[in-house]
């Protein structure tokens, strides 16, 4: 594809077909009416020049395709219905701006409607918002490309066929349906910084690409909180990306990270945003968890962090959400700021069951208390629990 | 009149099946269903009022059902239902909505009613 043309497709994908899916009432239509503007800009911008406002031009461009096909298909009358009000309606490229916003949130909402599959809300985030290609996602998640094609064929008939609305929810829905966007962003990114296998290459483009709807869901949603505090928490940890791989492509702990390959724009504008969100005083999970990278990262050495910082953040994360997970990462402060012996106190409280890192961290508590026996015992349990054959290596290592 | 900056709003709304989802098990008495049946007909009579209300009913258990197959020229009767499942369909409603939020809101009522799982399903277009 041309590279200007291309540029516009991943910038304005997203916002053509939110508005078109609007006009048209169907994401099907409007995917396909936004593929045909894109091909003719392919075709007409080497010798015209790229117009003033693409997006624009594209969203314009999409709609007379659709008229175009209406009138070609319509042998019913409500098609004709159709393609007459598409006609009537004035060429609005100013009038775009307004409601565009308002569209992008639709969608959004729409692909992440909790009667979706999580799966199936992650890909069509992706492909609506994000203009992946099917071939992308399905690269990204490591899926077949044929079985991401039918995931996303099948949750876009769901939509269509069980209604579900094109809409910004209810007042009394939105915080839940927010949480669950939020949960959706977080899992593209997660999914992308936590690679497990695979190409690394493409992991990352989830990680900018997640970060992507993350300003996007702060642009169209400035007074939530927790959207600010998601995009500072993928910022900051973003921020370590550069640090946060070793030559030989094994992961670096925190601890032991060169600080100063640290992205420091990213550093500054993700705590800039925590103390931004902090400041309304509606804390949520995300913004508390951003706020605890943001100590990490205030501080020069890991000698110099501020556990008692961290510990009090995670104890009110822990009230927000008791987690596993969040009681084995304040298990961990606990042992910088109280000692091992009471943060293994607080590890045995948790049911590790099959989670592997509950068990590295109860071998490096024993370790520390010198109960060596037990460690070696606790690590071959993380061994066992792990899919990642890198971790696996290391923590052998650590028998 | 039209105006794009709409969503093109179809007027005709959509109707949703909402099976209720019975475990297999001892029924209830009177006096642990009359409670549930005050609140379900209620509910009822909200969905009637919100013009929502198409059709709604229990039904007998399993073992009352009847299974026909063509055969031949003729049809194969046989007792029991049609599969034996752990949770069998205790009953539905039929209601009208104007797309799945408004659907799920309704289903969702009738789930906390009844404390049993609820499956929202649409209609195949007429």
């Amino acid at each position: 594809m041309d590279e200007r043309v291309a540029r516009v497709f991943r910038a304005e994908h997203g916002r053509a077909v939110a508005v078109l899916t609007r006009v048209l009432g169907d994401i099907d239509h409007a995917e396909d009416a936004v593929q045909e503007a894109f091909v003719e800009a392919l075709r007409r911008w080497p010798e015209t020049g790229q117009p003033p406002s693409p997006a624009g031009w594209i969203i314009t461009t999409a709609r007379n395709r659709a008229i175009d096909r209406l009138r070609r298909e319509s042998t019913r009358g409500d098609r004709e219905a159709a393609a007459h009000a598409l006609l009537s309606a004035e060429p609005d490229e100013p009038e775009e701006l307004g409601p565009v916003r308002d569209d992008r949130l639709r969608m959004l909402f729409t692909c992440c409607h909790p009667a979706l599959a999580a799966p199936a809300r992650v890909a069509l985030t992706l492909r609506l918002l994000g203009g992946l290609t099917t071939a992308e996602i399905a690269g990204a998640f490591l899926v077949p490309e044929p079985t991401m094609a039918q995931r996303l064929v099948r949750a876009k008939a769901k939509i269509k066929k069980a209604r579900i609305p094109y809409r910004v929810p209810h007042d009394v829905d939105l915080p839940a349906r927010l949480t669950g966007v939020l949960a959706v962003v977080y899992l593209v990114f997660t999914e992308g910084h936590t690679a497990t296998s695979g190409d690394a290459l493409g992991r990352a483009d989830l990680c900018a690409e997640a970060v992507r709807l993350g300003r996007l869901l702060v642009e169209l949603m400035p007074d939530e909180p927790e959207a600010v505090g998601l995009l500072a928490l993928m910022l900051l940890t973003q921020s370590r990306a550069p640090a946060r791989t070793a030559p030989d492509g094994s992961a670096v702990l925190l601890a032991d990270q060169d600080r100063t390959r640290w992205d420091a724009a990213l550093v500054a504008e993700g705590r800039s945003l925590v103390r931004a969100c902090l400041r309304r005083d509606r804390p949520g999970p995300y913004q508390v968890q951003a706020a605890i990278q943001a100590v990490h990262s205030d501080a020069a050495s890991a000698e110099d962090t501020d556990w008692a910082q961290v510990l009090a953040l995670y104890d009110h994360l822990l009230r927000l959400s008791p987690t596993p997970v969040v009681a084995l990462n304040r298990a961990v402060a606990v042992a910088e700021v109280h000692g091992a012996a009471a943060a293994l106190a607080e590890v045995d409280r948790i049911d590790l069951d099959a989670f592997g890192p509950g068990h590295t961290l109860r071998g490096e508590l024993l370790r520390r208390l010198g109960r060596e026996e037990e460690a070696r015992a606790a690590f071959g349990s993380a061994a066992e629990r792990t899919a990642n054959a890198v971790e696996r290596a290391r923590l052998w290592g650590l028998i | 009149m039209s105006n794009t900056t709409t969503t093109p709003q179809p007027d005709t709304t959509q109707h949703y099946l909402l099976s209720i989802f019975q475990p297999e098990g001892p029924t209830p008495t009177e006096e642990q269903l009359a409670p549930v049946m005050a609140e379900l007909g209620k509910l009822n009579d909200e969905l009637r009022a919100a013009g929502a209300w198409v059709f709604g009913q229990g039904l007998e258990a399993p073992e009352t059902a009847t299974v026909l197959r063509a055969d031949g020229d003729g049809v194969l009767v046989t007792d029991g239902p049609f599969v034996e499942l752990k949770e069998y369909l205790g009953g539905f409603s039929v209601i009208r909505a104007a797309d799945l939020d408004e659907a799920l809101g309704w289903g969702g009522r009738l789930a906390r009613v009844l404390g049993l799982p609820v499956e929202v399903r649409p209609f195949a277009a007429g």
